[in-house]
């Protein structure tokens, strides 16, 4: 028997619940080369600016242990130019869809979300809030749990009831449990976590930075137990708001520890550099891996490690077998 | 682009060293089959749990036919990576992608052509240089490098081309100096009508240079840190000019490697042209 990998972000039924990571999937054409991208639970899109965007100078990436170092600096078509030529290939293409936006101000990102509730094809908006807040002399919203909380207060309100946004947060915080609390009350459907941390790397040889940017974010299996802790605190916290974990990734073990913490998605970034068929992989192996534990459903398996030590797995729940 | 890139998990077939140079010939058949000059390839280092999580990028040096398909790569050690990979024996596997790129474009009709390649660059200039003379096009090469051992295929350019002039800055082969130093004469000499080149960026720009004195086209091979080889990451971009006179940041790996010459910015390689679209500040529309 094949396990029920279904999984909802609010209402919003996905077949599986592996993601690609926002801003490692390309458009979407990229990895089409490889697998289908209707067969990814969602396909997320790079954060989506209003204005095209020319991002940070090179060099962009540094390999660090396990990890990656990058600093693209959201480069991108504006949303004009997403709307006119990725958005429609994606839904010809029958992926679900969840935007992702990136903007300075609340207006900005508010605009946004009014300029993407035109469009159809669109599964869920995700608010990237770690981007720079202008009016707070650049400090990310995502550090500042009454910004992000105005940030998601003003794209819910501009965004379609039956799409759901998902604020997606930052591990650099003192209390990711505020933030993520914040945004929910703010009117968040769902939240997405980790986005990268900010990390640095010196080139020896040359006795500067490796990235031209200077600081970078941090992915990879190096940032993971990182993401498993943050995605642990906040379902611990708020057990009823379904989580996207995200954060290292590379295969179905990597995904189901996430979900054992807590999450009802994973997204795979970094791991598609190194193998373009990551997701459907993934997938196969949790799917394994859940069949093996037993597991008839995905949701059965989810926030599964907050049980009290000796507790036993919940026992499965067949309605359909059942005689009443 | 020629197919689709496929990844393959290859054979390693044989090794061999050349002067300063590792050379791998991997059984890849998906690979070999859809390769045009110019492609490269991507290579997973480290093995299973290796904590390098990006693929190194090779240009492809040789496809043939055996075992379905060949595919033959040449590096110089460089970082853990290329050291990896230099400890690669007969019957190991290796994890490759590709072939990826755009290829060089070829001209429809018979000219003449000069191949100029800087240390492991000359690496893709044979395939080119056959598939050149296949549409009966006059060869000639500069191949250049810092000392002797580091200059790439002397002996095969010898051989493939009209003429070969070799260039090494401590004058331990060939002529002293660069490549660059050199393109003019062999341009004049061979009243050449296109260059093809492949090296380091400050090679490209100077070779440029020259051929943009000519009057004649270049097309250019870049190498820019890449983390995905496959379009994904936008962390290999470079300032190119469209044919709208507008500067892009765009992917070496998928809008590139290859471009014509004289639309890459390398002045401005490693910033963002305050003119380009997108550019803070600058113009968006
Ligand atoms: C399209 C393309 C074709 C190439 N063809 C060849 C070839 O035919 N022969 C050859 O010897 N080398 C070639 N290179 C360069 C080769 O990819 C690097 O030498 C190699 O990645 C170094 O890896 P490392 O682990 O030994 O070095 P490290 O310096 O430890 O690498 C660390 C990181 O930096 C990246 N990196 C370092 N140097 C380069 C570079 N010059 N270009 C791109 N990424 C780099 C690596 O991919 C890795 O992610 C090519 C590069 C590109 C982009
Ligand atoms: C090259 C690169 C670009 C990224 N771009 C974005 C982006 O545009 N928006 C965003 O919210 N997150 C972005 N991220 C963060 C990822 O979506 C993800 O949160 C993080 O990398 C952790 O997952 P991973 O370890 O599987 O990559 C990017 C990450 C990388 C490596
Ligand atoms: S290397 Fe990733 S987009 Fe070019």
């Amino acid at each position: 028997m094949t396990a029920d990998l279904r999984t909802y972000l609010a209402h919003v039924e996905l077949p599986n619940p592996v993601l690609t990571a926002s801003g490692c999937g390309g458009t979407g054409r990229e990895l089409a080369h490889f697998s289908d991208v209707h067969r990814l639970g969602a396909f997320v899109t790079r954060s989506i600016t209003m204005a095209p965007r020319a991002g940070r100078p090179t060099p962009r990436m540094a390999e660090t242990p396990s990890g990656l170092l990058n600093a693209v600096g959201l480069q991108g078509p504006g949303v004009d130019g997403f709307l006119e030529r990725e958005l429609p290939w994606l839904v010809e293409r029958g992926a679900r869809t969840v935007v992702s936006i990136g903007g300075g101000t609340v207006t900005e990102y508010t605009a946004l979300a009014r300029r993407l509730a035109g469009a159809d094809g669109i599964t869920a908006v995700e608010i990237n809030l770690s981007c720079p807040n202008v009016e707070d002399r650049g400090r990310v919203f995502a550090r500042d749990g009454s910004a992000a909380a105005e940030v998601v207060a003003s794209v819910r309100a501009a965004t379609p009831y039956e799409v759901p946004v998902i604020a997606k947060l930052s591990p650099d915080v003192a209390d990711i449990v505020a933030v993520a609390r914040a945004c929910v009350d703010g009117g968040a459907d769902a939240l997405a976590m980790i986005n990268n941390p900010v990390g640095m790397s010196i080139d020896v040889d040359t006795m500067r930075p490796a990235l031209a940017a200077g600081t970078g974010g941090l992915s990879g299996p190096a940032v993971r137990p990182l993401a498993v802790r943050c995605v642990w605190q906040v379902h611990a916290a708020l057990p009823g708001v379904p989580i996207v974990g995200m954060g290292g990734v590379t295969t179905g073990r990597d995904a189901l520890e996430l979900v054992l913490a807590g999450a009802c998605a994973v997204a795979v970034g970094t791991a598609l550099f190194h193998d373009p068929y990551a997701c459907p992989r993934v997938l196969r192996e949790l799917e394994e891996l859940l069949q093996e534990r037993g597991f008839d459903r995905l949701a059965d398996a989810v926030g599964l490690a907050h049980r009290p030590a000796g507790a036993q797995p919940r026992p499965r729940t067949d309605l359909e077998e059942s005689s009443l | 682009m020629a197919g689709s890139p496929v990844q393959v998990t290859g054979t390693v077939l044989t090794t061999r060293r050349v002067d300063a140079y590792h050379a791998l010939t991997v059984v890849a058949p998906g690979i070999a089959d859809r390769f045009r000059p110019g492609h490269f390839v991507t290579v997973a280092v480290g093995g299973r749990d290796s904590s390098m999580l990006t693929r190194r990028a090779f240009a492809v040096h040789d496809v043939k036919p055996d075992y379905g398909g060949t595919v033959e790569l040449v590096f110089g050690v460089r970082g853990a990576g290329t050291a990896w990979l230099a400890d690669r024996k007969a019957r190991d596997t290796l994890d490759l992608v590709g072939p990826l790129g755009r290829p060089f474009p070829l001209p429809r009709d018979p000219c003449t052509c000069v191949l100029v390649g800087d240390e492991h660059g000359s690496a893709s200039l044979f395939a080119l240089g056959d598939a050149l003379q296949q549409r009966g096009c006059r060869v000639d090469f500069v191949l250049g490098a810092p000392s002797a051992d580091r200059v790439f295929g002397a002996l095969r350019a010898r051989r493939m081309g009209e003429t070969t002039t070799l260039t090494t800055e401590d004058g331990s082969l060939g002529m002293r100096g660069t490549v660059t130093d050199v393109l003019p004469g062999v341009i004049a000499d061979a009243r050449a009508d296109a260059v093809y080149a492949c090296g380091p960026m400050a090679t490209l720009r100077g070779v440029t240079a020259v051929a943009a004195q000519f009057g004649i086209p270049v097309q250019v091979a870049v190498e820019e840190s890449m983390a995905c080889g496959i379009g994904v990451c936008m962390t290999c971009v470079v300032p190119v000019i469209g044919d709208d006179g507008v500067t892009r940041m765009v992917r070496a790996c998928t809008e590139g490697p290859v471009f014509r010459g004289e639309r890459v910015r390398f002045d401005d390689v490693g910033t963002i042209p305050f003119d380009a679209l997108g550019a803070p500040g600058g113009r968006h529309a």
